[in-house]
């Protein structure tokens, strides 16, 4: 019986990021991904825990596994207290940045990962969502 | 993690030998272009063999480095992309249109080696 335990961590700084990428890519690598979806997991990480640093300065990237009668797979939630996203559809569409960045950092994620869902209220914050399932 | 670079001839070699945070990448970034000033050289090899993830703040980092050395008058190439890392980059959106890209060490050095030879 796996133990259904969920990894937080902390994004203050961009060192951050590499330990929220590593520790998701570990959990991939033991929940059965191949090297190519773990790959694009840990990617996928890397880009949500930037878009924290970059715009909110503080969040948490919380990982773990998920299990439905016909699937598992695992589930990476991006959240933050920041200024919050204006216009979702914008944010969604490539080229779109207004950090100074290559503003392909969500529609980016919503091609690595098999789900994305995004919340976002102005002054109160971001969560993004995505999993990826077991093929 | 700093990342060593080596001086080989008129060729320098960083070789990436962990994960890389941000604030390591421009520092990467600092030390090539220094180099490059300091000893005139003709090209470099940045050597992400050791990469597991090539996300947007690495790819605008290294085709940054590119471009500046192009200035320089030198040539970059870039060896090792993983496989799982080129399909991960290709999804997230990222192109690396202008820099030079090598299967491994000696192949880098081989391109260099052919581009440099005119300037000979």
């Amino acid at each position: 019986m796996p133990v259904l335990q969920d990894i937080l961590v902390a994004i203050r700084s961009d060192a951050d990021i590499v330990v929220a990428r590593q520790r998701g890519r570990a959990l991939a690598a033991d929940i059965g991904f191949t090297a190519t979806d773990t790959t694009l997991i840990a990617t996928a990480i890397s880009e949500l825990a930037r878009n924290i640093v970059s715009y909110a300065r503080h969040g948490e990237v919380m990982m773990r596994r998920v299990e439905t009668t016909q699937k598992k797979g695992m589930v990476i939630i991006a959240r933050d207290s920041g200024p919050g996203i204006r216009s979702i559809p914008d944010a969604l569409r490539d080229g779109y940045s207004t950090s100074g960045g290559l503003g392909l950092g969500l529609p980016g994620v919503n091609r690595l990962m098999d789900e994305f869902a995004i919340e976002s209220e102005l002054q109160r914050g971001t969560t993004v969502t995505v999993k990826m399932w077991l093929k | 993690m700093e990342v060593p670079i080596l001086k080989q001839g008129r060729f320098l070699i960083a070789t990436i030998q962990a994960a890389l945070s941000d604030a390591d990448l421009l520092q990467l970034r600092r030390a090539l272009i220094d180099k490059v000033i300091h000893f005139r050289s003709q090209g470099v090899i940045v050597d992400v063999t050791a990469l597991d993830v090539m996300d947007s703040f690495a790819t605008r980092t290294l085709r940054d480095i590119t471009n500046v050395i192009r200035l320089r008058g030198a040539d970059t190439v870039i060896v090792g992309i993983q496989p799982e890392v080129a399909f991960a980059m290709v999804q997230l959106g990222l192109t690396m249109e202008g820099v030079a890209t090598a299967l491994d060490l000696e192949e880098g050095l081989a391109h260099l080696q052919q581009r440099t030879a005119r300037k000979t």
